[in-house]
């Protein structure tokens, strides 16, 4: 009998260390995937906000003329508008 | 009860501990340093550089098209590349395919599931691909024999295990990526169905995703339910830069034209511009009333403006430089689900969970005058009218209130 119970609470133990490896190898890889990425993150390269900035805004300067919600276009180049005749009051 | 502890047992205990708490050091000193970098990059904002643009007039919009139909709230619409097809897709399974010069229902499909969250046209016009709680993307050849069945050609692609929340066809026709609310994206190939990369690093439901432009590369955005903006590298699988400054879900993604950027909007009842290169957030679309969450989001095709549908029916127009609002658009009668510009930029279409679909684009319009045409028609508050004949290559621009060469 002692040597039955002895034998269950080992195993309990070891179920108990087992589980406890699990979890902390579960904890450790998901620790390693976050340096990985944190070190991808570090390794990237950065410009300045003022230099990103400015290149937007000559995007936008370079590409404002045509672009028909900005500067709206021509009746006859606008597709959804209705092609009707001339109405003079 | 005694038992003994296994000191082999033991020793491989204290062992993960410590490289957990190695990986823990390490993780913390990353993440300082990375915070110390780009503290020291954020020299100015945005709007103070954009001080010396010029600010942009008044906007009007009006609404060209209402295409109504479905039954039930409209929640995913896309473009065709022919510029006037639209697909949309709503709540009651239904998919339908308009012309929107015409406003006539082209195709219509009925999916076996409800809640069609995603829906998306091939780049060749003659597909359309769309998922919801099915928890597949499945695409349907269009026909042009209009009574054929297209639930019979139906083909499923992709497979995920939480339901689908957007769906984007890739340069061709081959190849979909999908985003689902299993946290995950992946990208799939069309003919055989097959898993060709799957995108793991959101913590919850990943809500949408935006392809970047052709001329950037094969890189894609996705926002979800864990706050976060990942930019992915299609071909490794790679999460390449993560933002997360909102406070709520991430409803919407869209890149910006040049594909250095991208904006985001969010249950937090903000738009947010994140740039790529300097890689942080470098602008807030957002007002102290504006206090319901924004679904949807589309850059006009300069990215001057930056079009945000909300949950409180109405569209806010912003100027993406300064950070100002400079229109709002009202004339839905319920939350504006999804939002996209058309494909050569004259327009926009808003869908919305009142059943309709508005096409808009601007009010007024630059008016070539020749000497040939009779030109301008003023009516004056005396109402005498005056005839004004003028030279060209004048433009005049002639606004809604004086609407005299049709509507």
């Amino acid at each position: 009998m002692v040597n039955s119970g002895g034998s269950f609470s080992k195993r309990c133990v070891n179920r108990w260390h087992r589980w406890q490896r699990i979890m902390s190898t579960n904890n450790i890889s998901q620790a390693r995937k976050l340096v990985e990425q944190l070190r991808i993150d570090a390794g990237i390269e950065r410009t300045k906000v003022s230099k990103a900035a400015a290149e937007m805004m000559n995007y936008c300067e370079m590409h404002a003329h045509r672009d028909p919600l900005l500067v709206g276009l021509p009746t006859s180049g606008n597709p959804f508008k209705d092609q009707k005749p001339c109405i003079i009051l | 009860m005694r038992f003994s502890i296994n000191p082999e047992m033991a020793t491989q205990e204290v062992q993960p501990n410590e490289t957990l708490t190695n990986l823990k050091a390490e993780s913390d000193t990353l993440k300082t340093k990375l915070e110390d970098e780009r503290a020291k990059l954020h020299d100015v904002e945005l709007h103070q550089v954009a001080e010396k643009v010029d600010g942009l007039g008044q906007f009007i919009m009006k609404t060209r098209r209402t295409l109504k139909g479905h039954g039930n709230k409209v929640l995913c619409m896309d473009w065709c590349k022919d510029k006037r097809r639209i697909v949309s897709s709503s709540q009651d399974g239904k998919v339908i395919v308009w012309d929107a010069f015409t406003t006539n229902k082209e195709h219509a499909v009925t999916m076996p599931c409800t809640w069609v969250m995603a829906c998306a046209y091939a780049p060749s016009g003659c597909a359309v691909a769309c998922g919801g709680l099915d928890n597949k993307c499945s695409v349907y050849p269009l026909s042009l024999d209009k009574n054929e069945n297209l639930a019979a050609k139906k083909k499923s692609v992709a497979m995920h295990t939480n339901y689908l929340s957007a769906c984007s066809f890739t340069n061709s026709d081959m190849q979909i990526l999908t985003s689902s609310g299993d946290g995950t994206c992946a990208l799939w190939d069309v003919e055989s169905g097959q898993l060709l990369q799957s995108f793991h690093g959101h913590a919850a439901d990943v809500l949408c995703l935006d392809l970047a432009p052709s001329e950037t590369g094969n890189t894609f955005v996705s926002g979800g339910c864990d706050k976060k903006a990942n930019v992915w590298d299609m071909r490794s699988g790679q999460c390449i830069q993560s933002f997360e400054t909102h406070e709520s879900d991430i409803n919407s993604v869209r890149y910006y034209p040049s594909g250095d950027a991208f904006a985001s909007g969010s249950d937090d009842a903000t738009c947010r511009l994140y740039d790529l290169r300097a890689d942080r957030e470098v602008a807030i679309y957002s007002k102290e009333s504006i206090i319901f969450g924004a679904s949807s989001v589309d850059f006009s095709l300069s990215g001057r403006l930056l079009f945000g549908g909300y949950n409180d029916y109405t569209i806010n127009v912003w100027d993406v430089l300064k950070g100002t609002r400079v229109s709002i658009l009202f004339g839905h009668e319920n939350r504006v689900s999804t939002l996209r510009l058309s494909p050569d930029g004259t327009a926009f279409c808003s869908g919305s969970w009142d059943h309709t679909l508005r096409v808009r684009d601007r009010g007024y319009h630059l008016e070539p005058v020749t000497s040939a045409t009779v030109c301008l028609i003023l009516v004056s508050s005396s109402s005498c009218l005056s005839l004004m004949p003028v030279p060209s290559p004048f433009y005049f621009i002639r606004t809604a209130s004086f609407i005299t060469f049709g509507p």
